[in-house]
């Protein structure tokens, strides 16, 4: 007995070690909604009487309910749970931060290039055009040309060369081409235009400028990207298939033709949408390899080609005397290149989910 | 990633006959010489890439002080090019990659499971915008709203170099340029960091949850550590995205001359990229080969800082412990 009790005199006497969460009390339901309705009404009250501003009137909200609650959690809850909050509150923040630029990009460009989005601009070039109407017919025509110039060179190469790191390649070959497509995944766009310039100033003579030239110095920014897609898309294919047609006697060409490819069909084809989405929008390498023109022009050989970024960015920088009608055209491309760009992101989803193989 | 790597009992005749040697066929020499001759393509162009640059460049390189463009030489002409570029790029560096890695842990870890992969995919839409189009959007909807701010950093902050001012009425400063670039580069940092922080052991974090950790003390012992390089990666990477980046700052940046830390006034260094496509449509002559000259060293510049991310990947890839 009196072994017991001193015992527990002894263990009365440790202090118990302070592990921050134990006896503590915990914050009501209701404590973040609340906090930031409070913080949000307190806010609005000072903002009334000194005068109110929408966008300061967030922020201050936001850094007073992440103040404040950090303050109430720190006394009811502790350092460490109030710390855990503080930190949910910035994460939080920080994302939808991060979506304010999306909203208002989409917002400004609707917003400014509705105004000139009629049937004229679709169908007009900018031919004897002075001021007012107007439109970008031969723009939008351009840039299909050209986008679908380097599309036809770089999906070939890009497809074939995947083929070749995944089914082929060993060595040092292969581990040379792989080091090489990073380096071009690299490449800042307008290099890649003046490389076309380049190649093609030996070629005609220098200041040519025409659409092919142009296919030539997006198909470098496009080619690694359809081969880092095309690579993984492939990677993936389980390798029983393969083996299992080479059980059956197949040739390893005809496998990849008639295995290896179909199964992963919906991969790579939604991989190379989105290579065609990120370069249809290039505007430096068009810049100065392509330039402007303001009639329709069909023939990428000969010529200058008027494009969408292009076309947009210089109504934009160098406008005519009245400068509305000239602002007006460049927004409003820029919107047709956002909703294409978009369009041709939905799609690649789209592709990706419904060819995609039924694994199960 | 032939026969020779299935795992356990193969099916019997998968494996070629051991004396005889594996018949090919017509068909197959073809097939994987177009192949191999598609791989080698892209070694060509990238050599020619090089090639052609460095032989249009080359004149920028031997001529006379005094023609190049401000008559002091080359590498007077490509030094204040050289800062713009590299200050435009550490602002958006230095903005994005803290909001890159906030971002990154929402999605992975505080978003409900069910919404994460849809806002993942907003997040993606943001790398999908055109550049000219965050140009148009800086200069006309950023830069604007952006002024209030710079004459407040101005009145407050003015005793730091940053901000000595007098602050742009217009709004289109490095300041406002670093922060489009910080937009666009956003999107790289996000989705490398995330690839990443889904790839930490759910061993690790339960253990720490386990041991009585909140979420934050989790993230702290278990994610980020695990995560670091590929942060670091993924802030090269867009770096490298950030030294190229042409129509965004070669619109919003009010560009006139010299080298200066003062990041709110209208007086800027240009960037390498938006001075070729400022200059280059009219330029003739010995300009051009000026400007390729410069695009050549922001190829080299780029080339630099990813191979360094690469290699930082790379090197992760394989101690891993994931793996």
């Amino acid at each position: 007995m009196s072994i017991d009790t001193t015992q527990r005199e002894r263990a009365d006497q440790i202090p118990p070690i302070p592990s921050g969460l134990e006896e503590r009390g915990q914050l009501p339901r209701w404590a973040m909604p609340g906090a930031l309705a409070a913080s949000a009404v307190v806010v609005g009250v000072v903002f009334a009487i000194i005068g109110f501003n929408v966008g300061l009137w967030v922020v201050l909200t936001a850094v007073l309910y992440a103040v404040g609650l950090y303050a109430w959690s720190r006394a009811v809850e502790g350092r460490r749970k109030a710390t855990d909050r503080l930190v949910t509150i910035i994460v939080s923040g920080a994302f939808i931060l991060a979506l304010i630029p999306l909203v208002s990009v989409v917002v400004t460009v609707i917003g400014q290039g509705i105004a000139r989005f009629d049937p004229e601009f679709f169908t007009s070039s900018m031919r004897g055009v002075v001021g007012e109407g107007g439109g970008a017919y031969h723009a939008i025509i351009g840039t299909l040309i050209i986008t679908a110039l380097a599309a036809l060179m770089s999906i070939p190469v890009g497809l074939l060369t995947a083929v070749y790191l995944v089914e082929y390649g060993k060595g040092r070959l292969a581990r040379a081409i792989t080091f090489f497509v990073d380096v071009m995944t690299g490449i800042p766009s307008i290099v890649a235009g003046l490389f076309a310039v380049a190649l093609f100033a030996i070629i005609v003579g220098p200041g040519a400028r025409f659409g092919f030239a142009g296919s030539v110095a997006l198909s470098v920014l496009m080619i690694p990207v359809v081969v880092r897609a095309t690579e993984e898309m492939l990677k993936i294919v389980p390798n029983e298939l393969r083996e299992a047609s080479y059980a059956l006697g197949v040739t390893k060409w005809r496998t990849i033709l008639k295995v290896v490819i179909p199964t992963s069909i919906a991969g790579i084809a939604s991989g190379i949408t989105l290579a065609i989405a990120r370069v249809i929008g290039e505007t430096a390498p068009l810049l100065v390899a392509v330039g402007l023109t303001t009639a329709v022009n069909f023939n990428p050989f000969d010529g200058r080609m008027a494009t969408l970024p292009v076309f947009s960015y210089l109504s934009y920088a160098t406008p005519g005397v009245p400068r509305e009608p000239y602002l007006e055209r460049a927004w409003t491309a820029a919107l047709v290149l956002i909703i294409i760009v978009m369009v041709l992101n939905l799609l690649a989803r789209l592709i990706a989910r419904v060819f995609a193989p039924k694994t199960r | 990633m032939s026969t020779e790597t299935s795992p356990g009992p193969a099916p019997a005749g998968a494996a070629a006959p051991p004396s005889t040697k594996p018949v090919v066929q017509a068909g197959d020499r073809i097939f994987s010489g177009l192949a191999k001759g598609a791989g080698i393509l892209i070694l060509v162009v990238l050599a020619g890439v090089a090639a052609f640059l460095i032989v249009q460049a080359a004149p920028a390189f031997f001529a006379p002080a005094e023609d190049i463009p401000g008559g002091a030489g080359f590498l007077a002409y490509v030094g204040p090019l050289i800062f713009g570029t590299l200050l435009a790029a550490l602002i958006a560096l230095l903005i994005a990659t803290p909001l890159a890695v906030a971002v990154a842990l929402f999605i992975t870890h505080y978003a409900p499971r069910r919404l994460a992969q849809g806002l993942g995919y907003l997040v993606d839409l943001l790398a999908a915008v055109p550049s000219i189009i965050y140009g148009l959007w800086g200069a006309g909807t950023l830069a604007v709203a952006a002024v209030p701010l710079m004459q407040w950093l101005e009145r407050y902050l003015g005793w730091i170099p940053f901000f000595a001012g007098p602050a742009s009425v217009t709004g289109r400063t490095m300041l406002v340029a670093g922060l489009v670039l910080a937009v666009m580069i956003l999107p790289i940092i996000t989705a490398v960091s995330r690839e990443v922080f889904l790839q930490t052991p759910k061993l690790h974090e339960e253990a720490a949850l386990a041991l009585g950790a909140t979420r934050w003390e989790m993230i702290r012992m278990a994610v980020l550590p695990f995560g670091r390089s590929g942060i670091i990666s993924g802030a090269m990477l867009g770096l490298g995205r950030a030294l190229g980046e042409t129509m965004a700052v070669a619109i919003v940046l009010s560009v006139s001359g010299g080298i200066t830390f003062n990041l709110i006034s209208n007086g800027n260094p240009s960037t390498i990229a938006a001075n070729i496509a400022l200059q280059f449509p009219e330029a003739s002559g010995l300009t051009v080969n000026v400007l390729i000259a410069s695009g050549l060293v922001l190829f080299l510049i780029t080339l630099a800082v990813n191979s360094i991310a690469r290699y930082i990947v790379n090197r992760r890839r394989e101690f891993s412990g994931a793996n």
